[in-house]
Parts: structure tokens; C-alpha cells; sequence
């Protein structure tokens, strides 16, 4: 009886597979990515779909997904069929290399470390800066409260750590206890971890919690000219040193060679470094690569020297097993909070 | 209510549903797809771990102090909920008023609103620049990002548990037993003490058992408001989710199995304290 029921079972899960198979003739691509790209997906996801049209002749079909990066690596890793993924942070890729769903080799199948853009850790101060906030020195200060997103729940307090942390190595010369204790006076004077980017807007900007929100240029940019905001006159301080931010691509391989859709997922990625897409990068803030347009943009972005972690502090995996992982530093420094 | 009511009637006409076999077999068949199975596989995830890495993911200090903030969060949050919900059920069943039926529709908005919406607004009502959080912030209460904004948004979604299991033993409590009470010469206390209370006390605890556990698992409202600073306002849900970003699913799922069989285990006691209490009460009475 069990039997029988299996067998119908599985004839017919055959044959939802198969007529997925055949529903193959205009080809589907979904792109996971972080929560706060719809807007910019939203605006390149058309123009690829007329730059496919014209090149192959086909109608292609993008659908998006958007949620916190290491949530999309789950999903995937959970058998969500996601073609491409255009993240904030490299390590996300890094869990899909290990469980081989990626090429381990993912950074070097597109230009520029695999990101299209970039960006970095900048600061959003009160109207008129009152504390005077400048370098990442103030953010250590006793009368300077902090706020940005839990860095184990959001991809960009991640880099705000980095950022302290390299900003403190390269200030202490590389002594690892005057950096911890650095770091770890920063993470003190941060008032509020929310989860996400998200609430730490609303907590920074709406209920007027602390002095100063981190978070990527792109977003401190957007927060600060964007209508919701614009009223309260916040104000961005680029400091002159910082972290540099990728936002790294990869085909997930074992999803395109299952689905076909290699070919079509390699242009879509490789469309992001065209000098339209580009330019219209930059209309969200990002720094990109591509030389003219980083000319034609020069005075949108201050110049910044901006530390790779990865020359820094090693691999990504090595930096997500050193300062990220469950007891690693990052918890040993915010228990030093009790 | 209409459903518990015509319940016998069911019985008498077995016809109403498809025999009884089939039914209880689709019941059980459901119960185990969404219960049994997901609370199965927790364990299973869990048992991943060793006797030691299971004691060191669910004793871990920051774990430890989550528990704390959460139970007593959830203590106080059950406690409001009990007292104003007590209130709303009375106010509600008891008398009539103009909008009487738009309050009680609207004792049901924490369960049609998501949760980390409803978070998110209080977190902007009650923060020092919001519309009720700068009154508490000029004589110094800090709620929103601090503790007793996670009792809040506890109490917030737990609320309507409690109202809506009075409501119908106080419908179904005949208004006479009071009169008659009252015409053996009961003053209003010894009424509400002897005569009403002690019929509300199933109700009060079965919903109070309900929302302290609500309380307990509550996570999008409560993440939104409690500025999860680490060791004073994180959640255990909270570090359940924290375990997950760290891939870290078994060392996950070992602190899920402490709060369920803490629900379970208050469940399980409240029940036979209830029982107790009714029992002496007949006695005494």
C-alpha cells in the first residue's frame, strides 16, 4: 500500500520536473541579493532584458529576491534555485563556495575581485555635526553614542567593524591588544544593535538615537538626501580613511547547469561593469571601476583610502572564522560590555 | 463558540462529517505534518551536537543572560496582560457603549498585524522623540531600546490571548449567581473575590499560560524595540537567530529545545497548580 503510493508519488513529482523542463522556451533568471538593492535591481533588470532581446533574440525574465545576504545563502543552500547572486559581502559567497554550489575560484570569473561596485564605511552625523565627528578616532570618545545594525545579523555592521578594526591596526602598528581595546571602546559606545539596516535608520534618524549611524556611503548618502529624511539636514562624513567595501557577483553554478542558464547569468553579471549600468551605479551612490564614468563622478565622491580586509586580515573565510564565528572576537569584545 | 456549542449535536448525527475513522485519520495526519514534525527535526538538528557541545551552546553566558531577560520580560508582560485583559474582557461583555463592537475588533490587531511592523511603530511612539516615549523621557525613563520596551511589545502581542478566553466564561457567567450573592448580603469585594474570580481562574490561567508563551518566542516585535545590546536586551530568540547567521544550525536549534521545553514544562505546571486551586476552592467553599 505504502509502496504503491510512493511509486505514484514519485511518477508524479517526475513529471512536475519534466514539464518544468519543458517550460524552458523564454529562459527565467532569478538574482538573489541584499535588502536593500530593489531600487537599483528595479533599474538595470530592464535594460538587461532589452540588452538580451537585441543580442540573442530571446525575451528573458528576471525575477528578484532581496533579504539579508546570509539568509539568501541559507535559502540557496536549501535548495532555492537562484541563478545569480549579487551580495554585499564576499563571505555570504564564500558559505556557497565551501558547500560547492559556487566555483571556488568565484572571484576571479569577473573583472575587479568579482564586484561590479564598490563602496565603503562611512558616517551619518546630526545636522551641523555637533560633536564634531571627523575620524574614526571620535567614534571612540566617551561623549559619542553609536549606533549601527548587529554584526552578526547585517552584512554592512560587518564592515563597520572591519573598519574600526583595520582603522585601529594600522594606528597601533599592528598590536593586536591596543586594537581590541579599540575596537572594543567602540563597540561600547553603541547605543542600539537593531537587526537590520533598516531599523537602525528608523532608530537613528526617526527616534534620534545616538550621534552617528554607520553604514555604507551608498546608504549614509541616501538616508541623508532621500525624501523621507531630507527635512532633519543629517550630514555624511566620509572619513579619510576607511574600509573597502566590495559588493561581489558570482553564477551559482549548480543551479545554471541543472537549469541551463549559464550563459544567460554570465552576461547578466557581466552587463554590470558596461558603462551605462555603471553610470546609473553611481546615481546610487556606489563607486565603481569603469574609468570615464569615475571621471564624470569625481566630485560626488570625496577621495578616501579605503583598506582591503582581505590584504589585511586574509581570506575571507579566515576573517569570518577569526572575528565573526560564535566565541571568535567579536564576542569575546562585546562581552567585555558587562 | 458556536462550534463548541453545537458540538454534541455532531455526536448525535455522526452523518454532518465523514466517518469518524477518516476524520480522526486526517487529524492526526495534520497534526503530525505540522507539529510533530518540524518539533521532531529540531530535536534531530539538535542531537547533532554532543552531551557537552549541547550543555556549552545552550549555557553560553550571553545565552544565559538572554534567558533571563527573556523569562522575566515575559513574567511581567503575562502579568499586564492578565490585568488589562481582565479589564477589556469585563468592560466588553459587560457593558454596553457606543463603538463597544469596534473595541472589540480591535483587541484582535496584534494577530492580523505582522509582528515587526508592530514593533517598529512602537519603537517610534516610545522613543525619546515620539509621541508617548517623550513624557517617560523628560522624568528620565528610557522604554523603547531598554528593557520595559520588551515587555511592551511582549504584552502588545499576548494581549488578545487573554481577552478572548475570558470573554466567553465571562458571556456564559449568569448575571443571578451575582444578584443572588448580592441578595445574601455579599459586599461588592467578597463578590469579585468569591463568587466571580474563582469562575475566571481556568480562563485567566489558560490565557495567561498562552501569552507567557507567546512572550517566550516573541521575536519580530520585540528585536524591533529592544536595542539588543548584548547581555542587557537581547531576546533568546534573538540568539537563536544570531546561531542561524552563523551557520551555527545545531547550536540553533539547542537553544530552541531549552525554550520549548520551558513552555512546555510551564505549561504543564500551571495546569496542575490550576487544578490545585480549583480543588481547594470547592473545598473551601
Amino acid at each position: 500500500m505504502f509502496k504503491q503510493y510512493l511509486r505514484t508519488g514519485l511518477v508524479a513529482a517526475a513529471l512536475a520536473a519534466s514539464s518544468g523542463v519543458w517550460a524552458q522556451s523564454s529562459p527565467t533568471l532569478l538574482n538573489a541579493s541584499y535588502d536593500i538593492a530593489r531600487e537599483l535591481f528595479a533599474a538595470i533588470n530592464p535594460k538587461f532584458t532589452e540588452h538580451w532581446k537585441k543580442k540573442t533574440g530571446q525575451d528573458v525574465k528576471i525575477d528578484q529576491s532581496h533579504a539579508g545576504t546570509s539568509r539568501q545563502a541559507q535559502d540557496i543552500i536549501q535548495g532555492k534555485k537562484v541563478d545569480a547572486v549579487t551580495f554585499n559581502q564576499a563571505t555570504d559567497i564564500e558559505i556557497l563556495a565551501k558547500r560547492g554550489l559556487v566555483s571556488a575560484d568565484w572571484a576571479k570569473k569577473f573583472p575587479n575581485n568579482a564586484s561590479p561596485y564598490y563602496s565603503t564605511i562611512a558616517f551619518l552625523v546630526r545636522k551641523g555635526n555637533p560633536k564634531n565627528i571627523k575620524t574614526w578616532d571620535d567614534l571612540v570618545r566617551d561623549d559619542v553614542k553609536l549606533v549601527f545594525p548587529n554584526p552578526k545579523t547585517s552584512g554592512n555592521a560587518r564592515y563597520s567593524y572591519l573598519g574600526a578594526w583595520l582603522y585601529a591596526n594600522e594606528k597601533f602598528k599592528g598590536n593586536e591588544a591596543q586594537t581590541r581595546d579599540f575596537v572594543a571602546k567602540l563597540l561600547a559606545n553603541v547605543e542600539n544593535f537593531p537587526t537590520g539596516g533598516r531599523g537602525a535608520t528608523v532608530a537613528f534618524a526617526q527616534n534620534n538615537q545616538g550621534d552617528v549611524l554607520l553604514t555604507f556611503e551608498s546608504e549614509v548618502i541616501n538616508i541623508a538626501r532621500g525624501d523621507e529624511f531630507k527635512a532633519l539636514g543629517l550630514e555624511v562624513v566620509v572619513p579619510p580613511v576607511s574600509v573597502l567595501a566590495e559588493f561581489p557577483v558570482a553564477v551559482v553554478d549548480k543551479v545554471v547547469d541543472e537549469k541551463g542558464t549559464r550563459a544567460l547569468a554570465a552576461e547578466y553579471l557581466n552587463f554590470q561593469y558596461t558603462r551605462e549600468i555603471q553610470l546609473l551605479l553611481t546615481s546610487f551612490n556606489y563607486r565603481v571601476h569603469e574609468p570615464t564614468v569615475v571621471k564624470a563622478t569625481a566630485d560626488k565622491f570625496p577621495a578616501i583610502r579605503l583598506i582591503d580586509p582581505v590584504k589585511v586580515l586574509g581570506p575571507w573565510d579566515k576573517i569570518s572564522e577569526t572575528h565573526f564565528a560564535s566565541g571568535a572576537q567579536l564576542d569575546q569584545l562585546l562581552a567585555r560590555r558587562r | 463558540m458556536a462550534a463548541i456549542a453545537s458540538r454534541p449535536l455532531l455526536l448525535i448525527r455522526p452523518a454532518v462529517l465523514p466517518g469518524f475513522g477518516l476524520s480522526l485519520g486526517v487529524s492526526s495526519f495534520f497534526i503530525t505534518l505540522i507539529i510533530l514534525f518540524p518539533v521532531s527535526a529540531l530535536f534531530a538538528y539538535s542531537a547533532e551536537l554532543s552531551l557537552a557541545q549541547y550543555w556549552q551552546a545552550v549555557t553560553d553566558p550571553r545565552v544565559l543572560a538572554s534567558y533571563r531577560v527573556t523569562v522575566s520580560a515575559a513574567l511581567y508582560a503575562t502579568l499586564a496582560s492578565v490585568l488589562i485583559g481582565l479589564l477589556l474582557a469585563w468592560v466588553t461583555v459587560r457593558y454596553d457603549f457606543p463603538g463597544r463592537r469596534l473595541l472589540d475588533t480591535l483587541i484582535d490587531l496584534p494577530f492580523a498585524l505582522p509582528t515587526a511592523v508592530a514593533g517598529l511603530t512602537l519603537s517610534v511612539l516610545l522613543a525619546p522623540s515620539g509621541w508617548v516615549g517623550q513624557w517617560f523621557d523628560a522624568v528620565g525613563i528610557k522604554i523603547a531600546y531598554a528593557y520595559p520596551g520588551i515587555v511592551i511589545a511582549m504584552t502588545f502581542t499576548s494581549l488578545p490571548f487573554v481577552v478572548r478566553t475570558l470573554q466567553p466564561v465571562l458571556q456564559d457567567f449568569a448575571k443571578e449567581v451575582e444578584e443572588a450573592a448580592r441578595t445574601l448580603g455579599a459586599s461588592r469585594t467578597q463578590i469579585f473575590w468569591r463568587v466571580i474570580l474563582p469562575t475566571l481562574i481556568p480562563a485567566l490561567v489558560t490565557g495567561g499560560a498562552q501569552s507567557f508563551i507567546r512572550s517566550l518566542g516573541e521575536f519580530g516585535a520585540v528585536v524591533m524595540i529592544a536595542g539588543n545590546i548584548p547581555f542587557r536586551t537581547e531576546v533568546s530568540s534573538l540568539m537563536i537567530f544570531v546561531r542561524l547567521q552563523e551557520f551555527e544550525y545545531p547550536a540553533a536549534a539547542a537553544i530552541a529545545t531549552v525554550i520549548l521545553l520551558t513552555s512546555l514544562l510551564l505549561m504543564f505546571a500551571l495546569y496542575v497548580l490550576q487544578g490545585r486551586v480549583l480543588r481547594w476552592q470547592r473545598s473551601a467553599g
